[in-house]
């Protein structure tokens, strides 16, 4: 009982709160069950404090960048992957690729033995194989896939870039290659299916889950090949994944990575200093200082491919009239933005695409001038201004740190020209929702790039099948505009690409569907012990080489 | 006795009838479709909102629907939740054994400090141990919950970094929910981690558990303190003391269980302040109870959420005073013979 006792007695002094370690001693003792189990260390494990639930737990059916960031690159791989340092193509579930000379026949070389994650609710009888890849692309397109149906066969990203009119099919050569049939060479298919969207899903599984008639847990309840496997999920409290042990790319996985949700940015923060969190993602701009003074807290920042923009819904009117959005464009000081939102941390934006995209070319914004505005407002026949929606997203993202306060400045700036504004705000998910179903007048929003490639600001974003897929905010769709990109597609040769884009960014500016403000830096805070937790300039966040400490 | 419980019975069939009445009318004074609001189901096939239809019968007259709604709570099926598309009732399992048991423990250490507290402000009556506490209540009494719970945030979370400030339990300790009950389920799993993680537990209840106790302690130390004053001026007790019984003999002899006795009701009265107190509490401190699920319901206007919600609450204060109600009848006989039942 003594050796008990003081067993106990030196559990409690870890804690600095002795009273209540004593205190749970003599409760432990009472109760006369002392723990006989192998002590675990809290150090085999990593908590992540994210920002967001995961909307689903297959990257296919959604774009929310939060939910990407947790689940992406933790739980999948896809065929190949683009090097963020020199944006060239690198082998994952694929070894090899060949792209015929007409650019329409892709041949892929699969990896052997990339084991599925081993769950207590699946355990897969075979490795990886060309069924796998066939089942993932088909489900996306292939209306007799007998997943494609389920969830609405709503596949946003792919459907925005045209992908399922893309493949025509996708054959089997043999058990570890398979080629994909185009009905069109298109130069950024390969870097399409490199985005985090396009992982491969378990064939066998999906069959288990169908012979079961339970298929709406199969986005739920996901069996991949990445890092890490599902364990648990707990609505607005954890998502909780375990090593996966027999992951083919290395063995040096964390034991546990567990996502705190935490929603409230200064809340992550706060967690950061109590060391209840080892990484936090966006940290605000106003609390950077305060972070990077302390010892054990390490604040990365990295250039990333985004933009923040305000969006208007050109469909309802007055905003299908050009002229009244420039007006709203004319009457915001962005100079102030940059300073309050930002805090210097974000580039002004001078077109919809980043400086460091290839593709860039700087276009004549519209500049802060209340005085053009009104003219423009008395043109278009609201000389007495109007009432309209400001839609602000409640996350913190990088392309936006805080948009409530960008929407409170808009809206004074707003004020000056006669337009009494509303701000709405919902819980994030909800929000997205709504937001594809075109209920707001105007929301501040932003996209976060997947590829390099430039046309992912566009096609995802501005295309007609993007507003029909409820991917497209400002709800544009213009069939000049579509005609340029599909021009830009169509193409390889790259000076040929660049014209396009640039006309498309001209375009953009001179139409106003949006208004691009600012690009974000992405920025993550961690603390000192952690390694391995590289930023990258496009693309969700992967923790698969994270660590902690000595391990 | 028996007639007595008849009454009290009688009494909660009628406020549970009116609790559920408000509670269905719920769905006719939330904005938005009707049938939505009831299940929770949004963007209906329409073979489905026939289905549903049929079983909410929205067709029949408000009596019927009443009828088939109570039919469905006693069922328990409560619908689903707008934002998570789970069912309510499973949100309310998860989530309402963590408000209860941050409350009970709560009121635990209000029972364990206020009590003795009130007793020792009235055996030193006007001298200055009574100064001290009553000082101490009237400082506790008026401090706002959230304010107290940001200040101990900040001081023994962030300055000395001695707490942890969400949650229940470190996020890395991995508990099977058995009962919820965090501290019940460490205990059945054998003190899984060597006992750390019934320590950490113990670690995260620590301060909410402070600041949800403040309130009830200083309340139940008033209440102690006038009840005691009260019996302390009783004939009888000035017999005894005439007797020359000392002090204690007729603090704790004589006076207590008398004194007590409104004491015992205050406590089930605490409870739905407690609650009331314990959402704050929760959001403060990420606490995943039913208070911050129905907080966050409402900022996301999740009907059905915030409907199965407020009636858990509302079911659980009314049981719990009706419980309290109990225990005081038993030990005070005068209370039985109330004509009428009193909430």
């Amino acid at each position: 009982m003594v050796t008990r006792m003081t067993r106990l007695l030196n559990i409690s002094q870890r804690y600095k709160a002795t009273t209540i370690g004593a205190a749970a001693a003599l409760i432990l003792s009472a109760c006369g069950e002392v723990p006989q189990t192998k002590p675990t260390s809290k150090t085999q494990g990593i908590v992540y404090c994210a920002e967001a639930n995961p909307v689903s737990f297959n990257p296919q059916v959604t774009t929310t960048g939060s939910t990407i960031d947790i689940i992406a690159n933790q739980l999948y791989n896809s065929l190949i992957s683009i090097d963020p340092i020199t944006a060239e193509f690198k082998p994952e579930l694929a070894t090899s690729w060949q792209i015929s000379d007409d650019g329409k026949k892709i041949t892929f070389k699969l990896r052997k033995d990339v084991a599925f994650h081993t769950t207590d609710y699946f355990t897969p009888s075979r490795t990886m194989n060309a069924d796998d890849v066939i089942f993932s692309f088909s489900r996306l397109f292939d209306v007799y896939n007998p997943y494609h149906f389920v969830h609405d066969a709503n596949y946003p990203y792919f459907q925005s870039v045209g992908m399922d009119q893309l493949i025509r099919k996708i054959i089997k050569v043999d058990e570890y290659t398979v080629r994909f049939e185009l009905f069109s060479a298109e130069s950024s298919l390969l870097s399409n299916i490199a985005t985090d969207f396009a992982v491969i899903l378990s064939e066998e599984y999906a069959m288990f889950r169908a012979s079961e008639d339970k298929k709406h847990l199969f986005d739920t309840l996901p069996i991949g090949t990445g890092p890490y496997k599902y364990k648990h999920f707990l609505r607005d409290n954890l998502v909780r994944f375990h090593k996966h042990h027999a992951y083919w790319k290395h063995n040096h996985a964390v034991d546990q990575l567990v996502y705190d949700i935490t929603t409230n940015n200064t809340t992550r923060i706060a967690k950061m200093l109590t060391k209840e969190c080892d990484i936090t993602s966006h940290p605000s701009a106003t609390q950077l200082e305060a972070l990077s003074q302390r010892k054990d807290i390490v604040v990365d920042k990295a250039v990333n491919l985004n933009v923040g923009y305000w969006a208007f819904n050109t469909e309802k009117p007055p905003f299908d009239n050009a002229l009244v959005r420039k007006a709203l464009a004319h009457s915001i000081d962005f100079d102030k933005i940059m300073q309050a939102v930002f805090y210097g941390n974000g580039i002004a934006a001078q077109s919809i695409l980043p400086p460091s995209s290839w593709a860039y070319t700087p276009q004549a914004m519209p500049y802060y001038d209340p005085v053009k505005a009104k003219q423009y407002l008395t043109e278009a026949g609201f000389p007495n201004g109007f009432e309209m929606t400001l839609w602000a997203m409640p996350v913190s993202r990088i392309y936006n740190p805080n948009a409530r306060k960008m929407a409170e400045l808009i809206q004074s700036d707003l004020r000056q020209i006669g337009i009494r504004t509303r701000i709405v705000e919902y819980e994030w998910n909800t929000f997205i929702e709504r937001i594809g179903r075109h209920e707001h007048d105007s929301v501040l929003l932003g996209w976060a790039a997947d590829t390099p490639d430039p046309d992912n600001f566009f096609s995802p974003l501005l295309s007609c099948t993007a507003t029909f897929t409820g991917k497209n905010p400002a709800n544009w769709c213009n069939p000049e505009f579509d005609l340029l990109l599909t021009q830009a597609l169509d193409t390889n040769d790259l000076k040929m690409r660049k014209f396009y884009y640039q006309q498309a960014q001209e375009m953009l500016i001179r139409e106003l569907p949006l208004v691009p403000i600012a690009h974000g830096v992405r920025f993550q805070a961690r603390s000192a012990e952690i390694s391995g937790a590289e930023l990258r300039p496009f693309g969700g966040v992967s923790l698969a080489n994270v660590r902690k400490g000595t391990q | 006795m028996l007639d007595y419980l008849l009454r009290r019975l009688s009494l909660l069939l009628f406020m549970l009838f009116a609790l559920t009445a408000f509670t269905f009318s719920l769905n006719y004074l939330f904005p938005g479709d009707l049938l939505t609001n009831f299940s929770g189901q949004i963007n209906t096939s329409f073979s489905q909102s026939q289905l549903l239809e049929e079983k909410y019968r929205i067709e029949d007259n408000v009596i019927v629907q009443y009828s088939a709604f109570i039919g469905r709570l006693i069922e328990g099926d409560w619908g689903v939740s707008l934002s998570s598309g789970q069912t309510v009732s499973s949100h309310v399992a998860l989530l309402l054994p963590a408000t209860l048991e941050l409350c009970f423990y709560a009121l635990v250490v209000a029972i364990l400090l206020g009590i003795p507290a009130g007793i020792i402000t009235s055996a030193y009556h006007k001298k200055w141990p009574d100064k001290v506490i009553s000082t101490l209540t009237l400082l506790g009494f008026s401090i706002p919950v959230f304010w107290l719970a940001l200040l101990l945030i900040m001081v023994f979370c962030l300055g000395f970094g001695w707490f942890p400030m969400s949650g229940r339990i470190g996020l890395l300790y991995e508990i099977p929910a058995v009962t919820n009950f965090i501290l019940l389920d460490i205990w059945l799993l054998d003190f899984p981690y060597g006992g750390q993680a019934f320590l950490d537990a113990l670690h995260h209840l620590a301060l909410p558990t402070i600041v949800l106790a403040m309130y009830p302690t200083t309340v139940l130390t008033r209440f102690t303190r006038d009840s005691m004053l009260n019996v302390l001026e009783q004939n009888y007790i000035k017999t005894a003391r005439a007797k020359g019984l000392n002090r204690r003999q007729i603090i704790l002899d004589h006076a207590l269980r008398n004194a007590l006795l409104p004491v015992i009701k205050q406590i089930g009265l605490q409870f739905s302040t407690l609650i009331t107190l314990a959402m704050v509490t929760e959001v403060i401190f990420s606490w995943p109870g039913i208070g911050r699920w129905l907080i966050d319901s409402i900022y996301q206007r999740d009907y059905p959420a915030i409907q199965g919600g407020l009636l858990a609450v509302s079911m659980f204060v009314i049981f719990a005073n009706m419980l309290a109600d109990l225990t005081h009848s038993l030990l005070d006989p005068v209370s039985r013979n109330q004509s009428h039942g009193k909430v």
